[in-house]
């Protein structure tokens, strides 16, 4: 298997037309991903890259089962296509848009509470199955298919961890980017569990960052509940306090947030930590061969 | 994206939160006037900085006479003041704000805040106000009270209760601090908020209560649809190279240390700086030049860089997803034949269009240093740095 995205996926893609949506999705379906149709409202009924425009999730949804979404829209309209998708029984909801409102984020949340599906970002580079899925921006080139499940918040070190460990002869499982924000749709215990589930993951790399409480909550679920091994880094150990690095989620408003402080936490609570950002592949062939 | 405290009360006031009578001055002579125009007896001078800690640094007075108002306005008017936030340099006071004197019987602290956890608007309080509430809930965890509100219903009447009856507020004072509470929550929610903090909030001797300091902070994300707010932006209070930064679309964050990163992606700039100084280097700066870097913004992401004079080296770090190498190296080629570069400069490329890049690089001539991953680069970094001081 993998998670969230496979190859049996069927995947729509919300800003269809839009320049970078278009780029992304050639990309994709080059890489072999299903892509069944979009959806850009006022432009239902049109053809685009040979495949049908919807005015509506829902239109498209009956008209092509599709059960994944990757949503393309600007931020100001990201929260009211994330809600539209989720009405409208997509199960996977992957949101690249970088600059939602925080606010707005909250309330999709709440709407989603109860719902069963599951939001990646926003603020990711999405999701990819090698081989078989991609829902997102990365360069699927670097990734190759294998048996390590790689999660992290922020999108180039995810590319730096993947090249890490392809160049090193580890390919991965699913990598999936949980996005920089400081409210996201899916926390890292999240993915965690559904490693722990998947058959075709052997163990996981976990890439976190300054800020919040994520890193830990995911390392303390991992010692209960996980019997595969996880290398652990947390970006941000020469960050200043008080300053927001990037990311809206990458700001250190506490001690516990530091990132020391969180790999400290994590090193105690089992996981294989690895404080050089460089050796990131070369401590996950370590642990896991 | 932070306001004065002038700001946040005049906008808490329009929402229905008691401030205390208070009028802005740029001058000596206005703060006098403003002070007569107020009344009273007592009155409180204070430097309106972005900067917390003010009182430790002398920025908030409390004056007998309408002369001794002018006397420290004329003090904290036009000159630096060094909090515990500020950093050594300061920060340069333009303006103060002169208020009516409270009689404070106690003092409380009232906030709101995106909790990372429950990844819902909460509110904070406690009956230990006037101090950082990092500091209370660090020394009595016990006197900070939470309560959580659902995003579907909004704050309702019965959790200000029970939050006020928890930190001591009773009687008349309940009905005070439940709409102190709403209406600090409706500011918050229709302004797009990521803090709000009335701190103190006082109890004064009518048993009234007033927000004798008040701070907010706003969601940057948020802006475009909040054009009040963004006309409250000072940009006196902010690094004059991050706001150019943020003008070319770049994220740029001034440190101390002498390595220059030009870096993509907020991610890997961090865990670049952190390769530096697990080797033992300082970065001078966090800078991430985003998806989509054209040539010309690498060349605008140089000239930010090299304004800092305490860059030795520069380490250009670019993992291509979207960006594309060869654009890349085109713009640091650029970059070397209009700007006066005479630092080395240390490219790390990977990712999409790699061979493109490092071909563009190799044929222009320049001395670029060449490494082959993020562990090479941080160390070619350091290992030249030791090199050139003796």
């Amino acid at each position: 298997m993998s998670v969230f995205v496979h190859n049996h996926s069927r995947v729509l893609i919300q800003g269809f037309t839009g320049q970078h949506a278009t780029f992304h999705a050639e990309e994709a379906i080059k890489g072999g991903t299903t892509i069944v149709g979009g959806v850009t409202p006022g432009k239902g009924g049109m053809t685009h890259l040979d495949l049908p425009v919807f005015d509506t999730v829902s239109q498209a949804v009956e008209e092509t089962g599709a059960d994944v979404s990757g949503i393309f829209v600007p931020p100001p309209f990201a929260a009211d296509a994330i809600m539209e998708a989720l009405e409208a029984g997509i199960r996977v909801i992957v949101v690249i848009a970088d600059g939602i409102p925080v606010q707005d984020m909250v309330r999709v949340k709440r709407y989603a509470a109860g719902r069963k599906a599951v939001i990646i970002g926003p603020n990711t580079p999405g999701i990819i199955t090698p081989g078989a899925c991609k829902v997102g921006i990365m360069p699927s080139h670097i990734y190759t298919p294998g048996r390590i499940g790689v999660v992290s918040r922020s999108g180039t070190l995810n590319y730096e961890a993947v090249q890490q460990m392809t160049e090193l002869g580890m390919g991965q499982s699913t990598g999936v980017g949980i996005g920089g924000d400081p409210v996201n749709g899916t926390d890292f215990v999240t993915v965690l569990r559904a490693f722990e589930e998947d058959p075709d993951t052997d163990a996981v790399v976990m890439i976190g960052e300054i800020g919040g409480p994520q890193e830990v909550d995911a390392a303390m679920w991992a010692k209960e509940n996980m019997s595969k091994p996880v290398v652990g880094f947390v970006a941000g150990v020469s960050a200043p306090p008080g300053r927001r690095m990037g990311h809206a989620g990458a700001i250190i408003s506490g001690e516990a947030d530091t990132a020391t402080a969180k790999m400290d936490r994590m090193e105690e609570l089992g996981i294989h930590v690895v404080r050089n950002p460089a050796e990131i592949g070369a401590t996950a062939n370590r642990v896991f061969s | 994206m932070n306001i004065h405290e002038y700001q946040t009360k005049d906008l808490l006031k329009g929402y229905g939160v008691p401030v205390p009578q208070g009028k802005v001055a740029h001058t000596d002579a206005n703060a006098a006037t403003a002070a007569e125009d107020i009344g009273g007896e007592r009155w409180v001078v204070k430097a309106q900085i972005h900067a917390g800690g003010r009182g430790k640094g002398g920025g908030v007075k409390v004056a007998e006479s309408v002369d001794q108002v002018r006397q420290y306005a004329d003090q904290m008017i036009g000159s630096s003041l060094v909090t515990p936030q500020t950093g050594p340099e300061g920060r340069l006071v333009h303006r103060v704000l002169v208020e009516e004197a409270s009689s404070i019987v106690k003092e409380f602290y009232l906030g709101l805040v995106i909790d990372r956890a429950t990844q819902r608007i909460t509110v904070i309080a406690s009956d230990s106000g006037g101090m950082e509430i990092e500091e209370v809930a660090r020394k009595n965890p016990e006197r900070v009270v939470r309560e959580v509100i659902d995003p579907a219903v909004g704050m309702q009447d019965f959790q200000c209760r029970k939050t006020a009856a928890r930190i001591g507020l009773t009687g008349k004072q309940m009905s005070g601090a439940v709409k102190m509470m709403k209406a600090l929550y409706r500011c918050f929610r229709d302004k797009d908020a990521l803090l709000a903090e009335i701190n103190p909030l006082a109890l004064v001797e009518d048993g009234s209560l007033v927000a004798v300091d008040a701070k907010m902070s706003f969601d940057g994300n948020a802006l475009y649809k909040q054009s009040d707010i963004t006309e409250l932006r000072d940009f006196d209070e902010e690094d004059p190279k991050e706001v150019e930064a943020t003008g070319h679309g770049l994220n740029y964050i001034a440190l101390d240390g002498d390595v220059g990163c030009i870096v993509n992606g907020a991610g890997l700039a961090m865990a670049t700086m952190d390769a530096i100084s697990f080797h033992g280097g300082k970065p001078a700066n966090f800078l991430d030049v985003g998806g989509g870097a054209s040539p010309e913004k690498v060349g605008n992401a140089f000239r930010i860089v090299l304004q800092d004079d305490n860059v030795k080296i520069i380490l250009v770090n670019i993992f291509a997803g979207i960006n594309r190498c060869d654009w890349i190296a085109e713009g640091l080629v650029q970059a070397m034949k209009d700007l006066d570069i005479n630092v080395p400069i240390v490219v790390r490329l990977a990712g999409t269009n790699v061979e493109q890049g490092r071909e563009i690089l190799k044929s222009s001539g320049f001395p670029f240093i060449m490494a082959g991953n993020l562990d090479d680069a941080a160390t070619r970094v350091v290992d030249k740095l030791k090199g050139a001081t003796p």
